[in-house]
């Protein structure tokens, strides 16, 4: 297969934008990376999103975004895959560029949760699972978090799961595209009321809007290009919808085939990993991503994680913008935010977060509990 | 719904695995043969939770319980719990299907029923 | 009175809800005395329960002890005044969840109170002249009192179900013999706009319940009919305990005959399963060979009354499924803002 690249990014605050609708954040987030990579048209655009159809009645999001990035005639495709949608739109550009038929692709994710209630965009996010099972019970995305949670918890303990989203929002602090960008104490998040026992409020990433762009090119492009850029290879493997029809609940098959795929597409190994983007969705789903990911030992990465082995000085920096957590969650741009923020830490461009010569990063995205795990690898080349 | 109301599925022949629904090929294996069963109605909470910050479906009906069961057969369900008092909601409770209205849809749409679990009432 | 002795019960179940009210706690509220309640407590049903999900309970129930194919049922009558559905069977809801789809009839009943012990009537009908080989007869009721009315103090919830078929070794108890009285009596009455009904209070006693459910009995010991010395239960539909004990006095029968079959003290009155879970609980404890008369009473008006004859059966079917008296001690008290919350079914939309 052919080298494709990350030749430039684009992405907006995350936010309530109370003031914009989707397509515009979408566009915003594309010319910026359309700008920022250099390049002067592309061949195709993949745009991720999960919910537009409930929230905003609104679909055709390929040709919409077409226009409003000023690239009418260009083909245009809407991917989703609930919460990795914009992985997901990743993975098709990635194909798009790596096969040879296109030079250049623009791959943009966005999400305008504050749309709906919060009600309803729980609502919409119990439509990863079967709609007609889990959905119609009323088990939501907390509460399968939650069982997991306690599953977990019997097994091994829960012993600094709670210290996740401590990590992300130290991370976020200063970080001007962040959701929330300030540090809570553990404390803080183990005071805050139960969303779904044993899972706490600051242990869930919020609500808010977002989007963001990559421009992804051929291996002659982007010698062309004065852009910095970073090679990047993606996987993706799906596992039973329902976690409990696993063989293991707590094992992340869907995590461990894609990094194991993804690694041996980049022929890399994984100490060679200086930091990951992690899908810190919840806490729990945080931990078992690093233990699916094979990263920690079973049952070890809230202790690892309290030892700051995952903070920007540890030995594997993970979120380093503040993950879904605090950097934020708009679900279809979401993957594209973890690909944007690796990009920049590799071209050395993270300011105050910057991590010292970082050569390889890893993003995690998922739908649902683990449904569909997408890994991409950015390179330093 | 034969699985919502009964708790009634397929069994792939094959390899065992259990289909909610009625499949086109089995999950598992992919083959074609099935046998249709009804699950045990009793089983064992192994895992719970309360939804407190519902989806806008459960809304006026929150907070409710969410339960993993273990049915007597090893087959692993989800389901609502209901009709407990907080102390019976403990890992390891001998719990049994019931069939209850799961949602209403205002005051002119259908009644969805289905099953739930409660903790059972022949403790042995 | 009609002889039958050609259908007989072969499954019987009986389901309350978990929750009670206690009277005390609704006089509490209304001011009223904490002495003189018609009964002590009354089953509350749950948020998620009404008329069609308690019908399936006990119906369940009765399939255990009857140990049949669902599939063999050819009928099933629901008996309710809280059907959930104004136009649409609860008898169908029934079938889908006891396996018994696709059966051949399922239309709803509405005779107040004794909509249930009519289903039994009818279904025997069926089962006797051969057109179908089992029946299901359910009575089942959510029953809404009228904040502050008196009849607050009983409304309450349940389901029983009978599962008849021709007699055999299997069967449980044999339907002997059988009678109605019906008139048009409006002593408690519903208008499909209103919630609640209405009741025209001591009208509901002499002229309404005790000259039906007497008219129903009378014809089954006079002429060729039973003595009561025959008789070893006798269940009444129980509203509350006065009226079922002043029957017994008036027939010059023991209270011990009746006790039995007298849950209303601890349940309150679940209306077209009233009578009937009475029954439930006195074949959970009858021997073979003893005979149980029963006389329901529904307003508008009328009576059902049988003479039901325990067979062997019993021995081996009654304990494939837990007693009432299981199902009675099971309970969670609630207060009165929660009863209001369960009962008001606004909030289950």
């Amino acid at each position: 297969m052919a080298g494709v690249y990350v030749a430039g990014v684009g992405f907006t605050k995350i936010a309530e934008h109370w003031d914009r609708d989707l397509e515009h954040l979408m566009a915003e987030a594309a010319i910026k990376a359309v700008e920022d990579a250099g390049v002067s048209s592309v061949n195709a655009i993949y745009v991720g999103c999960a919910l537009s159809e409930p929230l905003q009645g609104q679909m055709n999001l390929g040709a919409l975004m077409a226009e409003c990035a000023g690239l009418v005639g260009a083909p245009a495709l809407r991917m989703e895959a609930a919460e990795a949608s914009g992985a997901a739109a990743l993975y098709a550009g990635f194909c798009d560029v790596a096969s040879g038929r296109s030079e250049a692709v623009l791959v943009v994710g966005g999400e305008k949760l504050s749309d709906g209630l919060s009600e309803e965009v729980s609502s919409g996010m119990m439509m990863s699972g079967r709609s007609w099972y889990e959905g119609f019970m009323g088990a939501d995305f907390y509460a399968l978090n939650a069982l997991l949670y306690r599953l977990y918890s019997k097994r091994y303990g829960e012993e600094g799961i709670p210290f996740f989203p401590v990590i992300s929002h130290e991370h976020a602090e200063g970080v001007s595209h962040a959701q929330y960008p300030f540090k809570i104490s553990l404390d803080r998040v183990l005071e805050s009321p139960f969303i779904a026992d044993p899972l706490r409020m600051l242990e869930v990433s919020g609500i808010g809007d977002g989007a963001a762009a990559v421009i992804l090119v051929n291996e002659d492009l982007a010698r062309r290009l004065s852009s910095p850029k970073a090679r990047i290879y993606i996987s993706s493997a799906t596992d039973y919808v329902n976690p409990f029809d696993r063989e293991d609940p707590l094992r992340l098959q869907s995590v461990l085939l894609a990094v194991n795929k993804v690694l041996e597409q980049a022929r890399a190994s994984r100490s060679e990993i200086s930091m990951i983007e992690l899908h810190d969705a919840t806490s729990i789903l945080a931990a078992l991503c690093l233990e699916s990911g094979g990263f920690s030992p079973p049952g070890e990465a809230g202790k690892l994680a309290m030892k700051g082995e995952f903070s920007l000085s540890g030995r594997l920096p993970c979120n380093t913008f503040g993950g879904l957590k605090a950097r934020g969650h708009p679900f279809g741009a979401t993957a594209l935010y973890q690909v944007a923020e690796i990009y920049l830490q590799l071209a050395e461009r993270a300011g105050k977060n910057q991590l010292d010569n970082p050569r390889v990063g890893l993003t995690l995205s998922l739908s649902g509990v683990g449904a569909a795990a997408f890994a991409s690898l950015l390179k330093k080349e | 719904m034969p699985f919502l109301y009964r708790l009634a599925g397929w069994k792939c022949v094959h390899c065992g695995a259990f289909h909610n629904y009625k499949p086109v090929v089995c999950k598992r294996c992919r083959s074609r043969e099935f046998a249709q069963i009804e699950l045990p109605a009793s089983g064992r909470l192994i895992a719970y939770t309360i939804v407190r910050s519902p989806p806008k479906e459960f809304a006026q009906v929150a907070p409710y319980a969410i339960g993993l069961i273990e049915l007597d057969d090893g087959t692993r369900i989800i389901s609502q719990l209901t009709d407990f008092r907080e102390d019976e909601l403990r890992d390891g409770a001998r719990v049994e299907a019931v069939f209850r209205r799961i949602r209403v849809n205002g005051d002119q749409g259908i009644i969805e029923y289905g099953y739930k679990f409660r903790p059972a009432l022949r403790r042995s | 009175m009609v002889k039958l002795g050609d259908v007989a019960i072969h499954g019987y179940g009986g389901y309350i809800p978990r929750y009670r009210i206690k009277a005390e706690e609704i006089g509490r509220i209304w001011g009223q005395d904490k002495s003189g309640f018609p009964v002590a407590e009354k089953t509350v049903a749950g948020i998620d329960e009404d008329a069609a999900t308690m019908a399936v309970e006990a119906a369940r129930t009765a399939l255990r002890r009857a140990g049949i194919d669902p599939r063999k049922i050819g009928a099933i009558y629901v008996g309710s005044e809280s059907k959930p559905y104004a136009v649409k069977p609860t008898g169908t809801i029934v079938a889908e969840a006891i396996g018994a789809t696709p059966t051949k009839l399922a239309a709803d009943l509405e005779f107040a109170c004794k909509a249930g012990s009519e289903a039994i009537a009818i279904i025997a009908g069926l089962v006797r002249s051969g057109q179908i080989e089992y029946g299901l007869a359910i009575g089942a009721d959510a029953a809404q009192g009228r904040p502050g009315d008196a009849l607050e103090y009983t409304a309450a919830s349940g389901a029983a179900a009978f599962i008849l078929g021709k007699p055999d070794h299997g069967a449980v108890a044999e339907i002997e013999a059988w009678s109605g009285y019906a008139t048009d009596t409006p002593d408690f009455w519903r208008r499909p706009s209103d919630k609640y009904p209405m009741h025209a209070a001591r009208f509901t006693g002499e002229p309404a319940y005790f000259r039906h459910i007497i008219g129903a009995v009378k014809s089954l010991l006079e002429n060729d009919g039973y003595s009561l010395s025959e008789i070893d239960y006798l269940v009444f539909h129980q509203p509350n305990v006065k009226f079922p004990l002043a029957v017994a006095k008036y027939l010059k029968v023991g209270q011990e005959k009746v006790s039995p079959g007298l849950i209303a003290n601890l349940v309150g009155n679940t209306y077209s399963a009233c009578s009937l879970l009475g029954l439930v609980n006195v074949l959970d404890q009858a021997q073979p060979g003893q005979r149980i008369l029963l006389a329901s009473y529904g307003s508008g008006a009328g009576s059902d009354a049988f003479v039901i004859r325990v067979l062997d059966g019993i021995l081996e079917k009654r304990d494939l499924a837990p007693r009432l008296a299981e199902l009675i001690e099971d309970k969670i008290y609630v207060d009165y803002s929660t009863y209001l919350k369960l009962r008001d079914e606004i909030l289950m939309r």
